[in-house]
């Protein structure tokens, strides 16, 4: 039997047990409200697409914020010895407490199907882009919550954790804007390593397996060096 | 049980531990006493499968602590200095999760963790949130989770720091009766806690184990004063005779191999002979191997730890 889904139980729970868990679904519940009528305001088309484009910018900031402790606190208050001398390996510890950042997340998320409702209601949504759309913002929580989950392993501090989580998500969103419409072998560049381009597709209604393996390898490889550098104290 | 092979780990430049080696018998409760920074934690660490040792090798109930992690640490149970715990867990909820980490069964778990609850005296607190609990309480259920999953071997870092006396003789006596069920590796910097749990103490400072005896033994050999050991080539015989005339030495014991002579001069406390001991060989025509002065070192190690003992208690 594995450890990954004891993990993942001990921290769905510290989640709900602390207020975090309550103010980031508020949180993104508010804005992502107000971006949805204000963008339905303006261009008075049944689609989540143009809300969903500013929604990137509202998770770049919250993701870090559910990350931020994940190994942050276990590094602070030493409680990462029991779990480490406890008979389970690395990696399960970090997929257990990936995964459950990610179920957090997509808890988080799940509201916005309200406005699918209320969509049908005034209209008729293209229901095949609102699949794919959610299919990208899925996908893209598991990068944004990799990222948070590295920045969490290199330090004790969870302020200094969200904080560099941000800004690194951020520079991920801009360098994607910023060439986004850009030609040449340098912006491509930055659109490939950008999330802005792959998402955009995404919310177009468009499942493209170059931008799901996009963000599945890069959070793979994310796992995969958070699980080093839990085992680097082994070196160090 | 434990046996620990010339053991050394280097933090940058410095030795935390230096070249080690002890073993722990089964069924024995062995204390290692040393002052603050001695190298304890590492050592325990490094039994642990915390960090890995940067030589040597040490294996836990026949597991190598590097290349058979895993096994070692379903062996152990490892009481952490400090008791890290999750604050916002109750007691049993967190005994329930170390259990299924530590892969006991569904079957088992109710009533192991009831007996552990029991055997810790925490069972009238078992709802409570952990960061309520007082630090004995904390360190209550920091022992239930080493005893959770029936481990052979505990290893506790410093069980009794930051309690208040009543707590502490309860959680000694708690380990004391641990230790007839299990075989526990202890650190303490608490001279008279050894004395008091212990069947054997190795004492530890700056990475080095400077003494390995039973705490009556140390005791014993400590109140003797101050002993030089020599080793000499030359008539023993005459040498010895000499050497017990120098003043201030209580008792020579000679130990004789043929052209090599030992030698163990008891002197008296605050006496340092060694000049003299050197000058009466030279005029007996000895020529002197070696010579150290074994327990000024125990010694000092004794007030060091005494020392601590004091600012403790202020
Ligand atoms: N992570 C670390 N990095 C550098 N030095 C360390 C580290 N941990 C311990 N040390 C040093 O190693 C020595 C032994 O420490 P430790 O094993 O904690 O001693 P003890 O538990 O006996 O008090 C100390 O000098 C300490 O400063
Ligand atoms: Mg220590």
């Amino acid at each position: 039997m594995t450890s990954i889904g004891t993990i993942f139980q001990r921290e769905i729970n510290a989640y709900f047990l602390s207020p975090v868990a309550y103010v980031i679904i508020a949180v993104f519940t508010v804005f992502s409200g107000y971006f949805f009528s204000i963008m339905l305001g303006i261009t008075q088309e049944s689609t989540l697409r143009y809300s969903l484009a500013y929604t990137q910018f509202i998770l770049s900031i919250l993701t870090p914020v559910i990350t931020m402790r994940l190994l942050a606190e276990e590094n602070k208050t030493g409680t990462i010895e029991p779990l480490m001398t406890a008979p389970v390996t690395d990696f399960e510890v970090v997929f257990g407490k990936f995964l459950s950042a990610w179920a957090l997340y997509n808890i988080m998320i799940a509201p916005t199907a309200l406005y699918i409702i209320f969509l049908a209601w005034v209209g008729s949504p293209d229901y095949g882009a609102i699949i794919a759309s959610y299919i990208g913002l899925i996908l893209m929580g598991g990068l944004f919550i990799s990222i948070g989950l590295l920045v969490s392993a290199v330090t004790k501090n969870q302020i200094v954790a969200a904080v560099i989580g941000i800004v690194a998500l951020l520079i991920l969103l801009v360098i994607g804007l910023a060439s986004s419409g850009n030609e040449g072998w340098f912006y491509n560049a930055l659109k490939y390593i950008g999330t802005y381009d792959h998402w955009d597709t995404f919310t177009k209604g468009i499942v493209d397996t170059r931008d799901v393996i996009y963000y599945v390898s890069f959070t793979a490889l994310l796992i995969f060096i958070v699980v080093r550098i839990v085992e680097s104290r082994r070196w160090r | 049980m434990i046996k620990v092979d010339h053991l050394a780990k280097r933090y940058a430049d410095v030795y935390a531990v230096d070249d080690i080696s002890f073993e722990v018998n089964q069924g024995e409760i062995l204390g290692l006493l040393g002052p603050n920074g001695a190298g304890k934690t590492t050592t325990m660490r490094i039994l642990t499968c915390y960090m890995p040792a940067t030589s040597g090798t040490a294996t836990v109930a026949g597991y190598d602590v590097f290349r058979d992690s895993i096994n070692v640490r379903k062996q152990i149970g490892y009481l952490p200095e400090n008791v890290p715990l999750y604050p916002e867990m109750r007691v049993k909820e967190y005994l329930s999760f170390r259990a299924k980490l530590k892969k006991l069964p569904y079957r088992e778990r109710k009533t192991k963790i009831d007996e552990c609850l029991e055997k810790c005296r925490i069972t009238d607190v078992q709802n409570q949130i952990i960061g309520t609990l007082s630090k004995g309480y904390r360190q209550r259920v920091g022992l239930a989770d080493t005893l959770v999953h029936d481990p052979k071997i505990l290893i506790l870092d410093e069980p009794t720091i930051g309690l208040d006396p009543n707590q502490i003789r309860q959680v000694r006596q708690l380990i004391k009766e641990l230790g007839e069920k299990h075989t526990i590796l202890l650190s303490t910097h608490i001279l008279p806690e050894v004395e008091m749990i212990c069947g054997r103490v190795i004492i530890i400072n700056k990475g080095k184990i400077v003494a390995m005896d039973t705490p009556s033994n140390l005791a014993t050999q400590l109140r003797s004063g101050n002993n030089i050991m020599i080793e000499v080539r030359g008539n023993g015989e005459k040498i010895k005779n000499s050497l017990s005339a120098i003043k201030g030495v209580k008792k020579v014991v000679w130990h004789d191999r043929g052209e090599l002579n030992n030698f163990t001069i008891e002197a008296e406390r605050g006496m340092d002979i060694r000049e003299d001991v050197f000058a009466n060989i030279v005029k007996n025509n000895g020529i002197i191997r070696e010579m150290k002065q074994a327990s000024i070192t125990l010694e000092e190690i004794f007030h060091q730890i005494t020392m601590q003992e004091q600012e403790v208690t202020i």
